[in-house]
């Protein structure tokens, strides 16, 4: 199974090939010891733990390894697990304390830096869209596609369980797209987005839409290296859903509440929606639109134009 | 949300660890994980034990070190305790919140042979 994301080993796969398992190459974090910080005290393994074990280093594994480019790490591999951590050691056999203090998502962090350094780079704005299924997500990226793509160069990069219908939706829209299956996956993560983005390729200057995986929960612990996260809320579904998914909408600088042509023949109240949202995530800001019939579409194009600079 | 990957995660850690650190056998890890880690103890408990065995970590003892969710409150300019990202001030109610802490999900440390 897969470590980052806990999909079936070689599920993922970009545009239907199969990209071995998507996470056992390029490590980017080989080349240092500075997160293990590997104190030489082998007291009897009895812990007292009243001698101070030197915790005066920095803790300076904060994945900065943003120089670090995805590209470069191409060939590193990664031979753990394929049997050398059970073989007994000679002579290894007093019980120790290994100092670890490292993120459990530190890896991913990494790579989200890695992505993060690359859009800046090239400048690029990464938006990753994140919704429930159904929340109209792929309507509303065809609809601004179609209106933006006269004036700025856009790319999508789709994620989805299976099927590229997604994908096939986009490219009909004339832009380059990619799919993304994560097979069992519940997510896109920032190593599948540092291999789309070598096949993709986008232009500097550009707009690149990322379409995570219909799901309010597992994304949101995700960092894509994206510029922002934008969280695709229909009106057809329960004004609560801030309150019920709230990881999501706290990681979300944006909440689009869509589908609002429909909101005369239901009962959502808006206003009691964008509260909810406010109190996870005071600061987020809010756009009501319809895909469908275009209304409140322009203030969704100045949001992006004015993040595109 | 996805203790199965984040325990896979754990066990990827502990076997770099073990080759960079030369010890072939971890017989208890310290995590420390704040409220608002979206992780649910118990599931990751049933998760550790599932994707450690036959590994270098089998039959270890899992120890968590619930971390405190704080936030600062801007009506009251100070600290307070928070369980969820929706909680109100426990003080004046207000929902004018940043959290500062709680939403680690870290391993401390190992004991390993």
């Amino acid at each position: 199974m897969c470590t980052v994301c806990g999909c079936g080993e070689g599920e993922t796969r970009i545009e239907g090939q199969d990209v071995g398992h998507a996470h056992d190459h390029h490590h980017p974090h080989h080349h240092h010891g500075d997160h293990s910080h590997a104190h030489g005290h082998e007291h009897d393994h009895d812990h007292d733990h009243d001698h101070d074990h030197d915790h005066d280093h920095e803790h300076s594994h904060d994945h900065d390894h943003a120089g670090h480019q995805h590209h470069t790490h191409g060939h590193h591999h990664h031979d753990y697990g394929q049997g050398p951590a059970h073989a007994h050691a000679p002579g290894m056999s007093q019980s120790r304390m290994v100092q670890i203090e490292q993120d459990i998502l530190g890896k991913n962090n990494q790579y989200a830096t890695a992505n993060r350094q690359l859009f800046q780079d090239q400048s690029i704005l990464a938006l990753n869209l994140v919704s429930s299924p159904g929340s109209g997500k792929t309507t509303l990226l065809t609809r601004s596609i179609d209106d933006l793509k006269g004036e700025l160069p856009i790319s999508v990069i789709e994620g989805d369980q299976q099927t590229a219908n997604d994908a096939d939706r986009i490219r009909e829209t004339g832009v380059p797209a990619l799919q993304i299956n994560t097979g069992k996956g519940c997510h896109l993560d920032a190593h599948m987005i540092g291999h789309a983005m070598e096949s993709l390729q986008p232009a500097d200057n550009s707009l690149l839409f990322i379409e995570n995986v219909g799901n309010l929960v597992c994304p949101a612990a995700f960092d894509l290296g994206e510029a922002h996260k934008v969280a695709i809320l229909s009106v057809t579904e329960g004004e609560d859903k801030p309150l019920k998914y709230p990881d999501m909408f706290h990681a979300a600088d944006l909440m689009i509440l869509n589908k609002t042509d429909l909101l005369p023949y239901l009962d959502f109240d808006v206003e009691k929606c964008i509260g909810f949202a406010r109190r996870v995530n005071p600061d987020i800001e809010v756009l009501q639109l319809s895909a469908k019939s275009g209304e409140g579409m322009e203030a969704w194009y100045q949001w992006i134009r004015s993040r595109m600079a | 949300m996805h203790e199965m990957s984040i325990c896979e995660g754990i066990l990827q850690v502990m076997e770099e660890q073990a080759a960079a650190q030369q010890f072939s056998r971890v017989k208890s890890v310290w995590l420390e994980i704040g409220p608002l880690a979206g992780v649910e103890l118990e599931a990751l408990r049933f998760g550790f034990d599932v994707v450690t065995s036959h590994s270098l970590a089998e039959g270890a003892r899992l120890e968590i070190i619930e971390l405190p969710g704080t936030a600062w409150c801007l009506e009251c300019s100070k600290s307070v305790p928070i369980r969820q990202r929706f909680d109100a001030c426990p003080e004046c109610g207000s929902f004018q919140l940043q959290i500062t802490g709680g939403d680690e999900l870290r391993i401390k440390e190992l004991e390993v042979d």
